[in-house]
């Protein structure tokens, strides 16, 4: 009983603590109440609540009692789905997003450059994208290394890490391996390869020499097993240790491709060396090799209606996505692009007028189906006890055109809140507005400094300048 | 008067022209004569010791190049060259934590015949394929084995009050070792207090796209790679050395040798960082490296003091503090993180200061030594202590690079460095008088200029076309004259931007010096010559070219704007 009574005061006192407002504390309890949603793998709930613990989900359901001392969002007559999961994205990245100067630069790595000041985190947070790939551009047949985040938008470059998510890889085929280094300056030799047959050569060429660089660390480590004593061990090289963990399955591959051919060309490729393809990317002619890569299990991650920007980008339909789904693989649909994953859901929406899925379908595809890609579906993806509490509520529903995203909570927390921001807008002027007076000022300052030196000297007259600063005010 | 030569005695001759011509000479150098007495004494003057308090009409004995009393009631050895300090302040020779001064000039390539020829040898030098080429990796570069004793800068730093400064070539991922120099001495080899002292990296990206690497993720994963390398580099050689008989010798490697060594005896590395984002991914790399680390920049420091200090990180703070572009697009939006770091970045100090984070101040590459203690006041402004401030430019900094037990205060048995002023060292009247180097003493005279007031004002923007060798070039220079004809501003050429580091106007003469940066090596231009209304003429003269120019003045902007 008396144990009882300490936990009550405890929890009383934790709720004394929290901040007033909807941003919760992780180590709190929030409910989202009254709320049409969009569970993705339990199907829609009317006026239901989801109960959210420590970050992650604890009750989903039409009966969730409120806990004492719990943060109620209200969102009568809105709608909650799961965060967005953007499967293909470049943002936060600091100093340059491809390594081209070589063909394969799998040494490299984006978590190591990541940009947490990278203003299009905040602006995908409020599109309402929770967890985004952040890849290696597709200049080289073998890019670098991936870093998957979650977008809590004000922590540093480690706090957007998505914890425990397996580490992945850029794979690049067809027109932008083949034509990087297409037109260097003079006196610098091309770059190999320069064919698509150069690419795949290139991509053969490192996993041969990673099998032979696995074996030498295999013998050296029998010889020193072995007792033998005195022995040099092997160059650690950290483009082909990369290599190595995904001839061992460590590292997801997520490879950029168009046409069909290649795409044929690489599940062989990988079948032969023992290791498989996580997800094609782009992969515009999915839809006639979809059983393939079915049955070679990977993923495909492509474009809503997006096309003919290039030649091996002509024979795309915007059937992709759903004819690929009928056929059996797990498809999303990413956004390349800082600006259309602010608008996923609606790119997700359109499978619906082509193909036909239907609304879960096409939720799926930029929730659940990138989570599995990912290998995070035990984590985020859909609204399910035990799941990360990274959550949408829109005011329409998300496939709707019309919908914009009012919270985004990622573990529970509130990262975007749109009439805080609406609020904020005001403050950053304000600050701004300050912040330059104060540069003035001290301008002047100096300008006064430099007259008291020289009375001599005539002022000029201040008037067209004041005049000009009047004049950009009722402009803005 | 021809309108340029070249001249075989350059100095030499250009100095007789200079007489001819009327013009005071210049400060060429502040050395006194070499046969001065090994004793000084500084008597009744104010002692800022930095490492105890201050000691108000005090004393201070230097022999034989070092400190050896320091106090109120100190005995003047008889031999002593005395000098009344009433009036006097003497702190500890100012060290600037991080520079190029004095390091030595890339040698010249081959003159390309074309321009696509000059890319082409670029191109050539930058492409690397890979780790294994060692792109822009050259650690084996010392400033001290090949000190450039002629760099402008060094007696520019010395009349500033800038006794030491730490200097290490700036170009590259690698590009060589810091050494710890004295800004005088006899030969270049008595410049050197010691080295190395740390080993600078850069997260400079050579290749562009054609070489490795082309990417900052690319310079991370190449420093990294290195690392591993020496170490594997290390293991092979030790192995061979312990029984060379029946094994393969490893192939030498240029670049993995210094930092072999660099390993082995725990060399400072210094790593640039900026932002509170780059000063977290340095603290990564610097433990990853597993070598000291310490870090240069730190502009928003300010955000991650906590961090360093957990670290135990020292830092050298750049005293270049972000300004506004002043070409910026007076339409664009600006974001307010860049006004904020603006705004904040000289409150770093202070920052530091606070969460007990050990560190110095550098130049980063300001143009002149008054600008360093015009910045440093900047963080005294936002808060930092005026004595902690002295401290970055003394005493931590020698803490830093390991000379605390020798150099950064006024101690007896240290090295005699000290900055002699008329007066408080962050004032902007303060005066530098004297510096002592390794017990030498350095007066520091104003350059000789005419007492005539000026009977023109040369503040405004002038257009100025010099006629070179290779024909008229246009130049623009800003112009801010002071009421006693003191000139200040800058002048902007087809290659670069040059401060000017002093000027006068008498009557209707004039004369200033341009400093101007050329990649590590600088060089000074002085302009000479007179002003009638809004026309100017006279010469310029570079190292021992003069050539004749003009100069115009146009209307007033600002008049200008008011007449539209």
């Amino acid at each position: 009983m008396k144990r009882i009574l300490i936990f009550v005061l405890l929890i009383l006192g934790l709720a004394a603590l929290e901040a007033p407002g909807a941003r919760a504390q992780g180590d709190s309890v929030t409910v989202i109440q009254n709320a049409t949603i969009l569970t993705v793998t339990r199907g829609t709930i009317e006026n239901g609540s989801i109960l959210i613990r420590n970050g992650r989900i604890a009750a989903v359901g039409k009966n969730v009692r409120v806990p004492q001392g719990a943060t109620v969002i209200d969102a009568t007559g809105q709608y909650v789905s799961p965060g967005i999961i953007d499967a293909h994205s470049h943002i936060a990245v600091d100093g340059g997003v491809n390594e081209g100067s070589i063909a394969v630069s799998s040494m490299v790595g984006i978590e190591e450059v990541l940009d947490p000041d990278d203003i299009n985190l905040y602006r995908d947070l409020a599109g309402g994208v929770t967890t985004a790939n952040v890849l290696h551009g597709s200049a080289n047949p073998i890019g670098g290394k991936n870093a998957v985040i979650k977008l809590r938008w004000g922590k540093d470059a480690k706090g957007l890490l998505f914890e425990g998510a397996k580490p992945g890889i850029k794979f690049a085929l067809g027109e932008n391996p083949k034509r990087s280094n297409f037109t260097p300056p003079p006196g610098v030799p091309r770059r190999y390869p320069a064919t698509r047959m150069g690419v795949m050569d290139v991509i053969r060429q490192a996993f041969t020499e990673a099998r032979e660089y696995r074996k030498q660390w295999q013998q050296y480590r029998e010889r020193v097993a072995a007792g033998k004593k005195n022995v040099l061990a092997p160059r650690r090289d950290l483009k082909l240790d990369t290599l190595v963990e995904i001839l061992e399955g460590q590292r997801l591959v997520h490879a950029h491709c168009y046409r069909a051919d290649e795409i044929l060309q690489l599940i062989r490729l990988a079948e032969e060396f023992g290791f498989k393809i996580t997800t094609f990317q782009h992969v515009l002619e999915g839809y006639k090799v979809a059983k393939e890569i079915a049955a070679h299990g990977a993923g495909a991650s492509t474009f809503s209606d997006w096309w003919a920007y290039k030649v091996e980008a002509y024979d795309a339909t915007p059937y992709n996505a759903a004819l690929m789904t009928q056929k059996g693989v797990v498809v999303s649909i990413n956004s390349d692009s800082a600006e259309e994953a602010r608008h996923l859901n609606q790119e997700a929406a359109k499978t619906m007028k082509f193909g036909g899925l239907s609304e879960t379908e096409a939720l799926k595809l930029v929730t659940l189906n990138p989570a599995i890609q990912l290998q995070i579906a035990d984590r985020v993806g859909s609204i399910e006890v035990g799941k990360d509490a990274d959550l949408v509520i829109y005011d329409k529903h998300p496939l709707s055109v019309y919908s914009v995203p009012q919270m985004v909570l990622i573990d529970g927390l509130v990262y975007f809140d749109l009439k805080l921001d609406i609020l904020q807008r005001a403050e950053i002027e304000k600050e701004k507005k300050a912040l330059q007076e104060k540069e003035k000022k001290k301008d002047e300052k100096k300008e006064e400094k430099k007259e008291e030196k020289k009375p001599e000297e005539k002022k000029p007259e201040t008037k067209p300048a004041s005049g000009a600063a009047s004049r950009e005010e009722e402009t803005r | 008067m021809p309108d340029w030569r070249v001249h075989g005695l350059r100095s030499l001759v250009a100095l007789v022209l200079l007489v001819l011509l009327g013009v005071p000479a210049p400060l060429l150098h502040s050395a006194e004569r070499p046969n001065q007495p090994p004793y000084f004494a500084i008597r009744g003057a104010r002692i800022v010791p930095v490492s105890a308090p201050v000691i108000e009409n005090g004393t201070v004995v230097i022999a034989h190049g070092l400190i050896v009393a320091v106090g109120t009631d100190v005995a003047i050895p008889p031999e002593a060259w005395v000098i009344e300090g009433k009036g006097l302040t003497v702190y500890p020779g100012l060290i600037d934590a991080l520079t190029t001064l004095g390091a030595p000039a890339p040698p010249p390539g081959p003159t390309p015949a074309s321009p696509q020829q000059a890319m082409q040898q670029a191109a050539r030098q930058q492409i690397s394929r890979g780790p294994e080429d060692r792109p822009a990796t050259t650690p084996w570069e010392n400033p001290a084995s090949q000190l450039n004793t002629d760099d402008k800068r060094l007696d520019n730093w010395r009349r500033g009050g800038f006794t030491s400064v730490v200097t290490a070539p700036d170009r590259g991922i690698f590009p060589g070792q810091a050494a710890l120099i004295n800004l005088a001495g006899e030969r270049p080899n008595d410049w050197v207090v010691k080295t190395p002292v740390g080993l600078r990296v850069n997260f400079s990206s050579p290749g562009g796209f054609w070489g490795f690497p082309g990417s900052l993720m690319g310079t991370f994963a190449y420093i990294k790679q290195v690392y591993l390398d020496t170490e594997h580099y290390g293991q092979a050689w030790s192995l061979y050395e312990a029984g060379p008989r029946g094994r393969e010798r490893p192939p030498y490697d240029r670049a993995l040798e210094p930092l072999r060594e660099a390993k082995a005896k725990g060399w400072p590395v210094l790593i640039p960082a900026t932002w509170a984002k780059e000063i977290q991914r340095a603290l990564r790399l610097g433990e990853r490296i597993g070598a000291p680390t310490v870090i240069y920049g730190a502009h928003q420091g300010y955000a991650a003091a906590e961090a360093l200090a957990a670290k135990k990180v020292p830092v050298l703070v750049s005293l270049k503090w972000p300004e506004k572009a002043k070409d910026a697009d007076p339409e664009a939006e600006e974001p307010l993180r860049e006004m904020r770091f603006r705004d904040r970045a000289p409150s770093t100090p202070a920052a530091l200061a606070k969460a007990g984070v050990k560190f110095a101040f550098y130049s980063d590459g300001l143009a002149t030594p008054k600008d360093i203690l015009k910045n440093a006041k900047k963080a005294i402004d936002a808060g930092l202590p005026a004595e902690a401030a002295l401290r970055a430019l003394t005493l931590n900094a020698a803490e830093i690079y390991g000379v605390g037990d020798r150099l950064g205060s006024i101690e007896p048995g240290k090295i005699a460095n000290l900055t002699v002023t008329d007066g408080d060292l962050f004032e902007e009247k303060t005066k530098v008088k004297m510096v002592f180097i390794d017990g030498r003493k350095y007066e520091v005279r104003e350059p000789s200029r005419p007492t005539e007031p000026p009977s023109v004002n040369l503040t405004g923007k002038w257009s100025l076309t010099v006629n070179t060798p290779q024909g008229p070039e246009e130049r623009t220079a800003h112009l801010t004259m002071a009421e006693d004809g003191t000139l200040s501003g800058t002048v902007t050429g087809p290659r670069s931007t040059g401060t000017i580091t002093s000027g006068w106007v008498s009557g209707n003469k004039f004369s200033f010096t341009v400093y101007i940066p050329m990649g590590p090596r600088t060089t000074e231009a002085t302009y000479t010559g007179t002003v009638e209304g809004n026309k100017m003429s006279g010469t310029v003269s570079l190292e021992a070219f003069i050539s004749d120019f003009t100069g115009a003045r146009p209307q007033l902007e600002a008049a200008a704007a008011w007449l539209n």
